[in-house]
């Protein structure tokens, strides 16, 4: 349970995916602009990550690796995420109407994001069974959210200042992002202190 | 070879997997689409501009579809055409639309009132407001930025000579500007009206009267020279309702301020503004 509660908080706090690891990047400039549709979008990543994790995994460990072919984990992984996030949308608009509103809009977007990829192959390459797997993809997906959140409270400030002309735009917005990032390295090592 | 053709196979059938659950699950799992609802869709005008009061024009053609008593003369971009298309299409009776026109509430230009402090923030009226509530001297007339100018998609509103002023044979009646300005200084009103009161001063007579030249000061001459019972007075400020207003005039040569003012003649032209008065 330790192992799990660590793995949770790192992913969110210290190997933050869009902050630290800096995947992630487009839709975490792009959405940001405003909270509730970068809580959306934060949502629809939670649960790609999450589905793609349990598709995934499965198929290295039982498919890939036992015939030697772990060199085609990427395109394999990028086909079936793909596919799955395809099939959860048809099936998500005939049933569960009320979720395809909130998401729908972002699933396609996140089909073969990098940061959706990057937890799936880095579960694979940390060498995590299925059950820490998963707690990584989800705290991998909350440390997004989080830092969507707090992005989108610094981009509509930013809405408001008087920024000198060459830095108006996506400039000052890349400037904020990175100070956001510099403040996140404050957390690296935090975590094993938490369950110490 | 068996190390190529196994690999090769395996993707291969895994797209294939994947395809084939793809297309059985489109066909078992698809939603039926109102056919109506593309065909309103194709209708709309496309503006997206959300007058109709829905968050564009897919979702007005959804919701017509959802809820067959939603008026279908809500687009004030297509007017009496699309209307009439959407009414046949769901066949319901047609109602034509009376078309609007947005008019600002303010007429403080630079030589009506004045500015009270030197702002040099940001450029926008959203931004200028939250310091004291506007450059100018009074707390509720136009701060001129032109956020409404930014707002609005047909060019039909300008900042003339520090006002807003609408150009009505541009204007749509989309609501854009009204939702941009920061002092709610916009409102629709029918093409057909033409008199408005060009003030929104809530404040006292003689307060609104030392902040600016033209602004409504709540003398009631209007109200009580009305003869269709048009004008009240609330809040220290006029208001015409445009159900009654028949365009006579009257309270437009009682009003001591020239606070009430036609449309035709507000074009920012000092000419013109000086041939009302």
């Amino acid at each position: 349970m330790k192992e799990l509660m660590i793995i949770l908080f790192s992913a969110i706090l210290v190997n933050n995916y869009p902050l630290s690891k800096f995947l992630g990047i487009c839709p975490f400039l792009g959405v940001s602009k405003k909270l509730d549709s970068a809580v959306g979008m934060s949502a629809a990543v939670i649960f790609v990550m999450l589905m793609a994790t349990a598709a995934t995994w499965p198929i290295y460990d039982m498919l890939l690796e036992p015939n030697g072919l772990a060199y085609l984990q990427t395109i394999v992984f990028i086909l079936v995420i793909a596919a799955l996030v395809q099939l959860v949308e048809t099936i998500l608009k005939k049933y569960v109407p009320a979720l395809y509103k909130a998401l729908g809009v972002y699933l396609p977007l996140i089909t073969t994001n990098c940061a959706v990829l990057g937890v799936t192959v880095l579960n694979i390459t940390e060498n995590y069974n299925f059950v820490e797997s998963m707690v990584n993809s989800l705290g991998a997906g909350l440390g997004f959210m989080l830092a969507m959140v707090l992005f989108a409270g610094v981009r509509t400030r930013l809405e408001n200042i008087d920024a000198p002309k060459y830095f108006q735009g996506l400039p000052i917005t890349l400037l904020a992002a990175s100070l956001v990032s510099a403040s996140f390295i404050g957390f690296s090592g935090v975590v094993d202190g938490l369950f110490m | 070879m068996g190390i190529y053709t196994f690999p090769v196979m395996l993707v291969g059938g895994i797209g294939l997997l994947a395809g084939v659950i793809l297309a059985a699950a489109s066909k078992f799992f698809a939603v039926e689409v109102d056919e109506r609802a593309t065909k309103i869709r194709e209708c709309l005008p496309g503006a997206n501009c959300g007058g109709c009061g829905f968050a564009g024009c897919d979702d007005y053609a959804a919701n017509l579809i959802a809820n067959p008593d939603l008026p279908t003369n809500l687009c004030p971009v297509g007017g009496a055409a699309v209307a009439q298309k959407i009414s046949e299409i769901m066949g319901v009776s047609f109602e034509a639309a009376t078309p609007k026109h947005a008019v600002v509430h303010c007429n403080g230009t630079c030589q009506n009132t004045k500015y009270a402090i030197d702002y040099e923030g940001p450029q926008t009226c959203a931004a200028c407001n939250t310091m004291f509530g506007g450059r100018g001297t009074c707390n509720f007339g136009c701060i001129g930025f032109g956020d409404c100018v930014a707002a609005c998609q047909y060019d039909a509103i300008h900042i003339v000579d520090g006002v807003a002023v609408v150009d009505p044979e541009n204007c749509i009646a989309c609501g854009a500007c009204a939702r941009a300005c920061p002092k709610g200084l916009i409102t629709m009103i029918p093409e057909t009206s033409q008199i408005y009161v060009s003030c929104s001063s809530k404040a006292k007579g003689a307060v609104t009267r030392q902040a600016c030249s033209v602004g409504c000061i709540a003398c009631r001459k209007c109200e009580k020279s009305c003869p269709s019972g048009a004008i009240t007075v609330n809040n220290n400020v006029a208001s015409i309702d445009p159900e009654k207003c028949t365009n006579c005039g009257l309270c437009m040569s009682q009003c001591p301020t020239g606070a009430i003012r036609n449309v035709m003649y507000c074009d920012g032209n000092p000419a013109n503004t000086a041939a009302h008065d």
